[in-house]
């Protein structure tokens, strides 16, 4: 106690020294032991040796690219599909929710409580061959007669749009709520017709709800086995499939951690290109 | 138009009759688009929920075939499925108290104190919330292998502290943002020491954003399916037990206990919010 009242200056690091000290050993040490097990070679029989094995970067990319791009294709219209849906139904809260807007807002959440794995396995249900969906596809001619919905790329990234769409819509809402509507009430005043006033006052202002909710969604969508594996098919796996069956049933586990050093790597670059061509000082606001 | 608007004796307004139309149509517009978006989000709960109550065919629960209560009454009848909610719950409760006592320290760390390192801290308690899932469980998952540690509920304890420290750090330091530290003064002024100051003051003032951040870790803990399949071993959670039957056949059950766990969290949750109106004072908003 005297000695605390002596030295003040180390209270903070004595509240912050065992969480970081956790996420310093079960976080950041692993990343480096991701690193370093994507450069070892062996099989589970005669065990892995580190020997700077580049070849499991090489190998693994030329093997996988098609995945890769896959990977990074589903989640990027994932994405795009989520914020089409997301912003619309975001402002109607936000500008019209009035005093339902919380209630409202919990609609948006409720997915979450719903066991990730349960609510796709709920989409195979929707989506199966003889289910609402595809019947009505079929009557309007959108799907052949023996067409079916699952199975295809379209499950895929329908699966990764809704279980992915909050993460959108909440950061979306969080701007979309914080502008002040006496500025959409200037520009009005201002003779600015609504679009105007929509596209030049409401639409940069929630910039920043944008560019947080595209990346919320792109990174988990793009590393997402799931979907793939509950409503697609081995024609519609990604890159999570790929990582994910090399850990744990092939156990190659050089060109499965290099793979996921090269997922983490591309997702990097992407947002550090998007964030560059957006601005970044959007990011903070 | 604007002529022939204008010419009438005393306009009201000056909105054309056409513009008003379609002002109103675009109202309308929103308004259905904001309903059928929240459609689409309820539309797989309440499959979830329907089809605990079917009695299926076959293995498949795809299709309706007959209404019964059967699987509510006993739903941990499918062998193992029991064991698996039992773990998913031990690992859920184990997790969210080590991570809500961590996490409440570092936000308490941050929002209080002014200290060397702070940006670092920041970094890594923002990384990991962003960082794909499957990158998170397989560096974890390699850094168990370089050391031989044997995989199993410990294991899948860890990784689960990890990934919610940073929700909950989050979520606490919201809530600390807005906290008056003059009633503590207060309280330091009346004679209270440290300790009593915390524990009488400060703890109660700060435990509905405590209690949320709780909440958050174990529903999140509770839903984990990534980041355990690759820490697992053979230990089996609800969602390794429905992703391990997904194959085969998902039994009913597994709707009853995915509608049970939606249901304690909507409670939950409304609880947590009527709990912070009551706190709020009146006009405070």
């Amino acid at each position: 106690m005297t000695f605390l009242h002596r030295h003040r200056w180390l209270t903070p690091y004595l509240l912050l020294a065992p969480g970081i000290a956790f996420l310093v050993v079960f976080f950041v040490v692993p990343l480096y032991y991701l690193g370093y097990t994507s450069l070892q070679e062996g099989t589970i029989q005669v065990g892995y040796t580190f020997n700077w094995a580049w070849d499991n970067y090489s190998e693994a990319f030329s093997t996988y690219q098609e995945q890769f791009f896959r990977s990074l294709l589903y989640a990027g219209i994932a994405t795009l599909v989520a914020l089409l849906i997301s912003y619309p139904l975001t402002y109607w809260i936000a500008f019209r929710g009035g005093r339902w807007k919380n209630l409202l807002l919990l609609f948006i959440i409720a997915p979450f409580f719903v066991t990730y794995l349960i609510r796709t396995l709920a989409w195979q249900n929707i989506l199966s061959d003889d289910g609402l969906v595809v019947n009505a596809l079929q009557f309007l001619g959108f799907v052949a007669d023996d067409g079916r919905v699952l199975a295809t790329s379209t499950a895929v990234i329908a699966g990764i749009t809704y279980n992915f769409l909050p993460f959108m819509a909440l950061p979306l809402y969080v701007s979309l709520e914080q502008i002040d509507k006496s500025l959409i009430e200037a520009a009005k005043d201002l003779y600015a017709s609504s679009t105007k006033a929509f596209l030049r006052v409401t639409l940069p202002l929630s910039a920043p709800g944008v560019i947080a909710g595209t990346l919320l969604t792109f990174i988990p969508a793009a590393g997402d086995f799931i979907n793939a594996e509950l409503l697609g098919t081995p024609n519609q796996a990604m890159i999570g499939n790929v990582i994910q069956s090399k850990f744990l049933e092939i156990t190659d586990y050089g060109q499965a951690a290099a793979l996921s050093v090269v997922l983490m790597a591309v997702i990097l670059l992407l947002i550090v290109v998007y964030t560059r061509l957006v601005g970044t000082e959007r990011l903070a606001g | 138009m604007t002529t022939a608007a204008e010419a009438q004796p005393l306009p009201r307004r000056r909105v054309s009759p056409l513009s008003r139309a379609w002002a109103f149509v675009r109202r309308h517009t929103l308004t259905v688009f904001g309903v059928l978006a929240l459609v689409y989000l309820m539309l797989p709960i309440l499959v979830v929920v329907v089809f605990s109550f079917n009695d299926p065919a076959g293995r498949f629960n795809y299709t309706w075939e007959a209404f019964t209560t059967e699987h509510w009454r006993n739903p941990f009848g499918p062998p193992f499925l029991g064991d698996a909610v039992m773990t998913s719950i031990k690992v859920a409760v184990v997790a969210t108290i080590v991570s809500v006592i961590l996490g409440t320290l570092v936000a308490l760390a941050l929002v209080r104190y002014h200290f060397r390192g702070r940006g670092t801290t920041n970094l890594l308690i923002f990384v990991p919330l962003t960082a794909p899932e499957i990158v998170l469980g397989a560096s974890l998952l390699t850094l168990f292998l370089n050391f031989g540690t044997a995989l199993g509920f410990w294991t899948i304890v860890l990784a689960h502290i990890m990934f919610c420290i940073s929700f909950v750090v989050v979520t606490v330091r919201a809530r600390l943002v807005g906290f008056d530290r003059h009633v503590e003064e207060a309280a330091m002024d009346l004679g209270a020491n440290e300790y009593v100051t915390f524990f009488r003051i400060t703890l109660p003032l700060i435990a509905p954003g405590i209690l949320a951040g709780a909440l958050l870790a174990f529903s999140l803990s509770i839903d984990d399916f990534v980041i355990t399949s690759f820490n697992s071993g053979t230990t089996e959670t609800f969602p390794l037990y429905v992703w391990s039957q997904a194959q085969r056949g998902v039994p009913p059950e597994v709707n009853v206990i995915g509608t049970l766990i939606f249901g304690v969290a909507i409670v939950l949750m409304l609880a947590n919010v009527l709990f912070q109106y009551r706190r709020t004072p009146k006009g405070a908003e």
